[in-house]
């Protein structure tokens, strides 16, 4: 189907500290790079043309016009209603996380401008928690669909996300429902949400906010789907097909509108918003 | 459940004394009421404290009546509705039309199969996104006839499969949690057996929540659970302990309306029992919610998804 080789992502260390060192090693080709140069390149491997996985803020920076994003979020953070307790506790792990990241939880939102169109963006991080959706997360997207609806801008949400968050049980659960309902006044307004599924884009967060874009944009190497291979493999015994849940497998029947390079992410987005311009006043 | 065993023993015994009592004429009232006593008394032990584990395993009983059962007892008039008009129509999730208490109605059900044949062909009431699909269509058509829907759920979870995933099985779900969340008309849901995670939800997005009280409703299966933050799939009694799952834990949270009783040792033993309660409580809550004006319904429902969910503040700025 393509005629690009079929980009895998590397996944950086959450523990490497991303300010000690000038040097970086391809986890792909073995290469030894500059960083600063990786960075420049969009966190694209200048040797392989291996994907780096990106934080939320460096999502960011990849994304909107320099300088331009504003946080927005709420001042809000878990409290563990469950107090759940696994191989350690939530609380734990949820300062384990801050400390890793220095975010309150697994999603980034502010507003920013992409080629000089204002919008709210969302952005997850897969670092926190695998990107995992509770309270907080579901609380910040709504957040932001309020905030775009108050602005009269679009919203755009940047998926990356292994589904709901366990530990926080039918709380969770409950965020598909309420990000799916709040996602209506963004139509009731007349304002386009864009939804762009980054590494990965699964479980809960896919089967909710995130297939309810009025486009859906998958960034080239994503992985797309409800299940998780592992469940599907074991449900029904036998090999999956290569291409599965690839952004090329999602693209083929139908799931998302396109298939675009990190490259040229930015320029396709304030594109596809420029469409827009003549509807937002 | 070996505990279970006993008591089936001992109720048969008590009827074979019962038919002895009555073709030979011997008396054994004595005895009976002995045995009925000893009976009742080991149920209420039995059942009176049930562990989370334990109400799963009510909750998959493999005697525990399903969504049919409940059409059969609790409904009149059911007339089945079939496929999404795409792709095909999933036996394990049943729509239609029915009259509950002479109200036309739209009653949406997840049917798990009693026999290996039945299990095979509705895949255990895992739903497939023409399932989902056919819902919606059974939602919107609800909506212009302003019809009350209601809807029981019973469901390990979406169907995980590959042709689940082409026919994007994670869309199909999300389309329905938007449908559901301003659908013009009355949505009462009613968790039965397994509230198995988006594929439960997928059709429980609604204005009242009730649970069987050993119905179970969360995020992940206690076995996925632990598997997945214990790595080890044996520690799935602690997974739902900590999963908060049963039906009395999540109406102290207030995440659902009312929890409805089952006779002792579970709604198979007495099924007439638990029809009655289950369409009092679906008949009462119907009326009181087509009462209120649709308008105001539909901002009640809205409102109580918007506020879900459990965080603090980190600061006292108001963003």
């Amino acid at each position: 189907m393509s005629i690009f080789k079929e980009k895998r992502y590397v996944r950086v260390d959450v523990e490497s500290k991303p300010e000690e060192g000038l040097w970086m090693k391809c986890k792909s080709c073995g290469d030894l790079l500059f960083k600063r140069r990786v960075k420049e390149n969009n966190n694209i491997c200048p040797s392989c043309g291996e994907y780096f996985f990106l934080t939320a803020m460096e999502r960011v920076e990849t994304l909107v016009d320099e300088g331009s994003f504003v946080d927005g979020a709420k001042p809000i953070e878990s409290n563990d209603p469950l107090m759940f307790v696994d191989s350690k506790p939530y609380s734990q792990r949820l300062d384990e996380a801050r400390e890793a990241t220095g975010l309150a939880d697994a999603i980034v939102v502010g507003t920013a401008d992409v080629g000089g169109i204002g919008i709210v963006l969302a952005v997850m991080d897969f670092r926190f928690i695998g990107g995992s959706m509770g309270s907080v997360m579901g609380e910040q997207i709504c957040h932001g669909m309020e905030t775009a609806v108050e602005k009269k801008v679009p919203f755009v949400l940047v998926s990356s996300s292994g589904g709901a968050r366990i530990q926080e049980g039918v709380y969770s659960l409950m965020q598909m429902a309420k990000t799916a309902a709040v996602r209506k006044h963004l139509a009731d307004a007349r304002l386009p949400f864009i939804s762009i599924m980054t590494y990965p884009t699964s479980g809960g967060v896919q089967a909710s906010i995130a297939s309810l874009g009025d486009i859906i944009i998958a960034e080239r190497g994503t992985m797309i789907g409800f299940a998780g291979r592992r469940v599907i493999q074991s449900t029904i015994a036998k090999e999956l097909p290569p291409n599965y849940q690839t952004d090329s497998f999602a693209l083929e029947h139908g799931g998302i509108d396109r298939v675009v390079s990190r490259d040229v992410l930015r320029t396709e987005l304030a594109d596809v918003l420029s469409f827009f311009s003549g509807v937002l006043s | 459940m070996s505990e279970e065993r006993t008591l089936d023993l001992l109720e048969a015994k008590i009827e074979e004394l019962r038919s002895l009592n009555r073709e030979d004429g011997i008396d054994l009232s004595g005895e009976i009421e002995r045995l009925e006593k000893k009976l009742e008394a080991m149920r209420r032990e039995l059942y009176s404290n049930l562990s989370d584990w334990e109400r799963v395993r009510f909750a998959r009983h493999p005697k525990r009546p399903y969504a049919l059962d409940y059409i059969e007892a609790v409904f009149t008039d059911f007339y089945e509705l079939h496929g999404d008009r795409i792709v095909g129509d999933d036996p394990a999730l049943v729509a239609g039309l029915a009259r509950l208490d002479g109200r036309s109605v739209v009653v949406l059900g997840q049917q798990k199969g009693r026999s290996t044949e039945e299990k095979q062909l509705r895949l255990f009431g895992m739903t497939r996104p023409h399932g989902y699909r056919k819902a919606r269509r059974a939602l919107l058509l609800a909506e212009r006839f302003s019809f009350p829907v209601i809807t029981l759920i019973d469901t390990p979870g979406a169907y995980p499969g590959v042709e689940a995933e082409e026919l994007n099985i994670g869309c199909a779900i999300a389309e329905n949690l938007l449908t559901m969340s301003s659908l013009a008309t009355p949505i009462v849901s009613l968790v039965i057996g397994e509230g198995g995670s988006g594929g439960a939800l997928a059709i429980g997005v609604a204005d009242c929540i009730l649970m069987l009280e050993n119905a179970i409703y969360s995020v992940i299966s206690p076995e996925a659970a632990a598997s997945i933050v214990w790595r080890d799939k044996e520690r799935m009694k602690e997974a739902a302990v900590a999963l908060n799952l049963t039906a009395p834990h999540l109406f102290e949270r207030g995440l659902i309306d009312a929890v409805i009783s089952e006779p002792l040792g579970g709604a198979h033993r007495d099924f007439a029992a638990t029809t009655k309660s289950v369409r009092s409580e679906l008949v009462r809550r119907v009326e009181d919610l087509a009462a209120l004006p649709v308008d105001e319904l539909v901002e009640k429902r809205y409102e109580r998804y918007r506020n879900v969910g459990q965080f603090r503040m980190t600061s006292d700025d108001t963003v």
